[in-house]
């Protein structure tokens, strides 16, 4: 009598490996609603980004003419009529405070639309994989082509689709550049010669980023190098709509006589005829019948592709679908399922959105295009004049955010009789002062205060200077002190 | 060392066999390309080490292959800013001090060059932003003994007063108490009278006989309404600012035993270029004329 030993299974398991090789994806062409969507978002970022370093916009003389210019150089952001200082960069980070809630609240509403559609490694992905569709073929030419020998066929297409990636690439890197610098000056420039090192070497740089993540990396990118997968499922929960496989509806899966002849009335075959059409088109290669995984972006493609089958088949179509898990409960057990769009999570995001964009826009509304500072001497306090009169030095500084040249009118409140001595300027004590501004500058000039204080109590006396732009009428006041020797030993 | 790969159970994946306190991992396997990456950073470490300075060996390191250091482009960078600062104090001793402040950028340099010129050498008697003491004249109000434009300061700075240099400024108060020139009671009157001048005396006080007094002995130099004269140096005293002090003590000090302040001359310790960044500097604290 054979008595069979269960082997061990734990002993006798090979060593597995710690490294694997990657397994190279082939995604399916697919159409559909989903994909046009997707097209529509590609085509709309990408003009965006290669177009907005070519828009004009005119500030006049002093001014560049360029919409959108980060002017590291000169420390000065554009966006259209907004000029941003080093000072104001708190709005940089409000945005990208504001990005981030964003962020989690659209994650927490419906997954990764972000990752799916208009993170920059999915677009231009998506970009690279149509040219490639374009000049090599769709999933099983590319398949064979890869797998058959080297001939001339498969050999000036490899070179085409690398020669069409670069290209693209080099005109990523290159709009990149251009929004750190005048676009029609440094394409010019460029080819010129004459553009500056950093230009030539971040636009290279770029060039071969775009290349390498677009073209070779793609899904890898998104599943070893992004935090944003780690960390996504801190804001999903089963109120999120996600890319959905409707297991209780698809399962047993299969196709076939066999098959449906063994399936009974009481366990009849589900909807899905496991043809893998959802595997083929997915840009990362991942199966999305085995639920919500890491590499999944959310992007949907799966949901054209099993439609169409659904379609042949006469099944229900949106077999895989976005739907949130506690729907897919309900429905399961055939409750009509709420929406719960709004709950804690979502209403904490929105909150924190609004008062955030609030909170930016009266900043930017109430933002001054005029400033002084000032800086008494530190010592002497003051020069006590010939005629008894007190001489005090201060450094001012003057701010015009416009972005147009103009002169600035400084006076004196509440000290009476007080005359401003602007060297710099003009050696004669004035009352009010002209002083010429230029555009976007700063200008930092020490000014003397001189009276003739009847009284100073306890040797000091509160005043304003009062700053005025005379072209636009912007106007600000700085709260001073005038010191002087106490009025007993005078 | 791997010692007990399992299959899990859920997920139908094998664990890596470590096992940490009862907790296993399943082994998610790294893309090779990931490892290659990684290889290829050390490789390139291995280039940095060969290039530049690397290995420590006690107070010295490897040099590398290119031969850089630190040090050596401070020195290099130290020694391109001396030779500009060099060719820019040359013209300011060239130019004349109208076309210095035409010149922006000059004059940011001859003001710089005279804030510390003026730090290491005036500051001890002048105060740090020339403010002055008694006995030390203040810089930055319109009072001036010798003269406040810049050609006047160049010119104190470079010769001194009543210093050993041939051309310095040179005058003296007689010595009325010592050389018995006035009696003590002549002085107490003048100093009722000068005190008249500045709106410090008491009221009351009969101030003809002083008056008369200033008109014969002090007037000469001073001037008739005590307006000072800079030729001989001899200061206001119809003023606010005083170099020894403004209380009846200190006038009667002043004219009983007069004390001169001396001042060195520059022209043995500073280039005749650093002097005239020094007046400019001066001339910029608030007195200039």
């Amino acid at each position: 009598m054979n008595v069979s030993h269960p082997k061990p299974e734990a002993d006798v398991a090979p060593p597995t490996s710690l490294y694997a090789n990657r397994v190279r994806v082939y995604p399916k062409a697919v159409d559909g609603p989903v994909r046009r969507v997707k097209w529509l978002v590609l085509v709309l970022c990408l003009g965006v980004y290669y177009a907005v370093p070519w828009l004009r916009w005119n500030r006049g003389p002093d001014a560049p003419h360029q919409a959108v210019l980060l002017d590291l150089w000169n420390e000065r952001f554009y966006f259209f009529n907004i000029e941003l200082w080093p000072q104001d960069i708190w709005f940089l980070t409000g945005i990208l405070v504001l990005s981030a809630v964003s962020l989690f609240l659209v994650t927490s509403l419906f997954g990764r639309l972000w990752c799916g559609y208009s993170c920059p490694q999915t677009v231009w992905t998506d970009l690279f994989m149509l040219v490639e569709r374009k000049i090599e073929g769709d999933r099983n030419e590319r398949i064979r082509r890869d797998r058959g020998p080297l001939t001339f066929d498969k050999a000036w297409r490899k070179v085409a689709k690398h020669a069409a990636w670069l290209f693209i690439a080099f005109w990523t890197g290159g709009a990149w550049v251009m929004y750190y610098t005048d676009a029609p000056t440094f394409v010019h420039d460029f080819w010129t010669g004459h553009a500056s090192t950093s230009g030539y070497v971040f636009t290279l740089l770029l060039t071969a980023t775009t290349y390498l993540l677009a073209g070779w990396a793609r899904e890898q990118v998104c599943t070893y190098m992004c935090p944003w997968p780690r960390f996504q499922s801190a804001m999903l929960d089963e109120n999120t709509f996600v890319v959905t496989y409707e297991a209780w509806r698809g399962e047993p899966r299969g196709h076939g006589k066999r098959l449906a002849a063994a399936a009974t009335a009481a366990a009849p075959l589900g909807d899905c005829v496991d043809c893998n059409a959802c595997v083929h088109v997915c840009p990362t290669g991942i199966d999305i019948r085995d639920g919500l995984q890491l590499e999944c972006i959310g992007c949907g493609l799966c949901i054209d592709a099993c439609n169409h089958v659904m379609a042949k088949t006469g099944s229900t179509p949106w077999l895989i679908t976005w739907d949130t898990v506690a729907r897919q409960t309900a429905k399961k057990s055939g409750v009509n399922p709420s929406l719960g769009l709004l709950r804690p999570r979502t209403l904490i995001y929105l909150a924190v959105l609004a008062i955030g964009s609030i909170a930016i826009l009266t900043g930017l509304m109430l933002r001054s295009t005029i400033g002084l500072t000032v800086a008494h001497d530190r010592a002497p306090l003051y020069a006590l004049l010939e005629d008894g009169g007190v001489r005090d030095g201060y450094t001012l500084g003057f701010v015009n955010k416009t972005p147009r040249a103009a002169d600035f009118e400084l006076s004196v409140v509440g000290l009476p009789g007080a005359k401003l001595i602007l060297s710099e300027i003009s050696p004669k004590p004035e009352t009010t002062a002209t002083v010429p501004m230029p555009a976007d500058q700063l200008r930092t000039l020490r000014v003397l205060v001189q009276a003739q204080p009847d009284h100073l109590v306890a040797g000091r006396e509160s005043f304003d200077f009062v700053l005025r732009n005379r072209e636009t009428g912007a106007k600000t006041t700085y709260h001073a002190l005038f010191m002087g020797p106490v009025s007993h030993d005078r | 060392m791997p010692t007990k790969i399992e299959k899990d159970v859920i997920s139908g994946r094998d664990t890596t066999g470590h096992e940490w306190d009862g907790i296993r991992e399943l082994n998610t396997p790294l893309p090779k390309w990931w490892v290659y990456v990684y290889l290829a950073t050390i490789v390139w470490a291995l280039g940095m080490f060969v290039l530049y300075p690397a290995i420590p060996l006690g107070t010295r390191a490897t040099t590398g292959l290119l031969g850089f250091s630190s040090r050596a482009q401070a020195m290099a960078g130290f020694q391109e800013m001396n030779a500009l600062h060099a060719t820019q104090m040359q013209e300011i001793g060239r130019v004349s001090f109208a076309d210095i402040e035409k010149n922006h950028d000059l004059m940011e340099v001859a003001l710089t060059a005279g804030r510390i010129t003026f730090a290491n050498n005036c500051q001890p008697c002048h105060g740090p932003n020339g403010e002055g003491r008694i006995g030390y004249p203040a810089l930055d109000t319109d009072v001036w003994r010798w003269g406040g434009s810049l050609d006047a300061i160049q010119q104190t700075i470079t010769h001194g007063i009543r210093s050993a240099d041939p051309d310095a400024r040179n005058s003296q108060m007689p010595n009325f108490g010592g050389d018995k020139l006035l009696t003590p009671a002549q002085i107490e009157d003048v100093a009722d009278y000068v005190m008249t001048l500045y709106g410090k005396a008491k009221p009351g006080v009969d101030t003809s006989a002083g008056e008369k007094l200033f008109g014969d002995n002090c007037a000469p130099c001073h001037g008739a309404k005590a307006e000072g004269n800079r030729d001989v140096g001899a200061p206001p005293l119809a003023s606010r600012v005083h170099l020894y002090g403004d209380s009846r003590a200190a006038v009667v000090a002043q004219i009983t035993h007069p004390r001169m302040g001396v001042m060195p001359n520059w022209n043995h310790r500073l280039s005749p270029a650093t002097i005239k960044a020094v007046a400019l500097y001066v001339h910029s604290l608030g007195g200039g004329e």
